[in-house]
């Protein structure tokens, strides 16, 4: 399947990035010979197979329920855009 | 009078040791060849002369205090600029983080640091590991120190030029798909990655977290030895960090090669490899055959579907993790926009290259709402298959051979046209980091004077062995010991 320049926009929207209309058709054709690309994987028989997550079959290891972070706050944030007493600042989201 | 740019890091700490030489020296050594080289190579994007000398002032006060230190302290080193080190710029080769201060450090580096190694400064690499060739770098491509006109491979590219053009004695690397073992191999240099899980992804800016593994680039299997000993070892705050007892990866070197089966994959002795590769690859078997070893065919069946299959998980992976980059908390926010929404798709837009924008766009559309299966889940499936080949053809032999690369170095602009062209780069790596299994590349030959890697494979764990093996080979052979000629001492 090849997609279209509105496919292009809807991932693009669900990606975050914006992408001009004079990318556009460039991004398009770019991605569909990826996925051209990778169409091959769809000739293969995969039945029974048990899809494979990680590299080494390890169980999840878990932790203590403890707290075992310092508070850096003001280090963390002074890499930040832009922030106030110790907030993040955003563009307002609710009116 | 030992030569100090070319000595390894076993010369290097005995000369510290008796004091033939201090840490400030040696450090100053470095920094000066590299204000003198760097600007050809670009294969530094911060270079600290006063965060490093006061580290080697440390390192001297530790070496001169006696008992025991590491055989590492008072060495400098380069760090791939994928890992966070505190109050160094940590810019992953991208716009996105160009300004980012990294507030904590990586696991490596905090080891690397206990162990007293001096940091010399952190290397270009393509965007977010994104890529082959270090083209993709918003910093600018590095050049191949053997030829300025070639790409020196990625995405580990200014680590692999850094240490071939003896601006630095080792450095760290990461290899998702081929990062270290395809730059080493077109720099003529060794590098290792390891097993997945044996060094902790803690701090190490995440590309594709089920294949991301860091480790050691440097001129000698020996080296990659020791400092892989630094790197490795148990960190709780790396979810699939392996809590294994220590291992000395030293353990193995100049143990005899004496009935060691050499398992050579049929699919990576077809078509598509140069034949000056094919010439350099045959040669090094023919010596490993001398050395007492045997080789045996062995398949890989699926082996042809790793490029694929990885650029389905990678991507996918990769959008997920760089979904983090929203110019909220860290990163490049834009200077213009309507809303959140807006500030999102603006800042992402300017931050990230077009390398890394398509691998986000390929893994947000596989991971979409009616694609997921066909894409991802297959491609999971696909990698079980591939990952099984592997233990298959471990069954009758110890290590796995063939060629690293299909090619040596290219020129800039060869490949960067089509994606698809440059991900095939990759060809004889990404099956590895998709199996988890460690692999490595060592010098072995030349094709039209470019330097050609020669690819090992181990079982999970076999680190140690593979060091042993292409150490043997290093002690019969000298190409790891050539360098290029523009940047000789």
């Amino acid at each position: 399947m090849s997609l279209s320049l509105d496919d292009v926009s809807r991932i693009a929207r669900l990606a975050r990035i914006e992408i001009s209309s004079a990318e556009a058709e460039h991004t398009r054709a770019q991605l569909n010979g990826i996925l051209a690309f990778v169409e091959q994987l769809q000739a293969v028989n995969t039945d029974g197979i048990e899809p494979m997550a990680h590299a080494v079959d390890v169980v999840q290891r878990l932790r203590a329920d403890a707290v075992t972070e310092a508070d850096r706050r003001d280090a963390f944030q002074a890499v930040a855009p832009e922030t106030e007493a110790g907030l993040y600042l955003v563009p307002k989201v609710i009116e | 009078m030992t030569d100090f740019v070319n000595a390894g890091l076993r010369e290097l700490g005995a000369a510290l040791a008796q004091k033939q030489i201090s840490s400030v020296e040696l450090t100053t050594l470095f920094l000066d060849r590299i204000e003198k080289f760097n600007p050809t190579l670009n294969a530094f994007v911060s270079v600290g002369r006063d965060q490093a000398l006061a580290a080697a002032q440390a390192a001297d006060r530790k070496l001169g205090a006696g008992g025991t230190v590491s055989p590492l302290c008072g060495i400098p080193l380069a760090h791939k600029d994928i890992f966070c080190a505190e109050g160094w710029r940590t810019t992953c080769g991208s716009k996105m983080l160009a300004d980012f201060v990294a507030p904590y450090d990586a696991h490596v580096v905090e080891l690397l640091n206990a162990a007293g190694m001096v940091t010399l400064g952190k290397c270009n690499m393509d965007e977010f590991a994104m890529g082959s060739s270090n083209e993709t770098s918003f910093f600018g491509p590095v050049k191949n120190p053997w030829d300025t006109a070639c790409v020196p491979g990625g995405s580990s590219g200014g680590s692999a030029a850094a240490v071939a053009a003896r601006l630095a004695p080792v450095a760290t690397g990461t290899d998702t798909g081929g990062s270290i073992r395809q730059p080493a191999a077109l720099c003529g240099l060794s590098g290792l990655k390891p097993t997945y899980g044996v060094v902790s992804r803690y701090g190490m800016i995440a590309f594709a977290s089920s294949l991301d593994q860091g480790g050691p680039m440097a001129r000698s299997a020996e080296d990659c030895a020791l400092l892989l000993n630094g790197m490795a070892g148990f960190d709780p705050r790396d979810s699939t960090s392996l809590e294994r007892p220590t291992e000395d990866y030293c353990r193995d070197l100049g143990k005899p090669l004496d009935g060691l089966r050499i398992g050579l994959p049929r699919e990576f002795f077809g078509a598509g490899m140069d034949a000056g590769v094919r010439a350099a690859v045959e040669t090094a078997l023919a010596e490993y055959r001398k050395l007492g070893a045997t080789t045996v065919e062995v398949s890989l069946p699926n082996s042809g579907l790793s490029v694929p299959a990885y650029y389905v998980i990678a991507p996918a992976e990769a959008s997920s993790n760089l979904s983090r980059f929203d110019g909220v908390r860290y990163g490049h926010r834009a200077a213009d926009y309507a809303d959140l929404n807006d500030m999102y798709a603006k800042s992402r837009a300017e931050g990230f290259g077009a390398e890394v924008k398509r691998r986000i766009l390929i893994g947000t559309y596989v991971l979409s709402h009616g694609y997921y299966d066909a894409y991802y889940l297959k491609a999971q499936k696909i990698r079980r298959l591939i990952a099984a080949d592997f233990q298959e053809a471990f069954k009758s032999c110890d290590v796995i051979m063939g060629p690293t690369a299909p090619s040596v170095a290219f020129p800039f602009g060869a490949k960067s046209a089509d994606p698809v062209q440059m991900y095939l780069s990759d060809i004889y790596t990404i099956a590895v980091n998709l199996a988890g299994l460690p692999g490595m590349s060592i010098p072995c030959g030349f094709d039209k004077d470019l330097p050609v890697g020669l690819q090992i494979v181990g079982p999970w764990f076999g680190e140690a062995k593979m060091l042993g093996v292409a150490h043997r080979f290093q002690q019969a052979t000298d190409w790891h010991r050539r360098a290029p000629a523009a940047f000789a001492a």
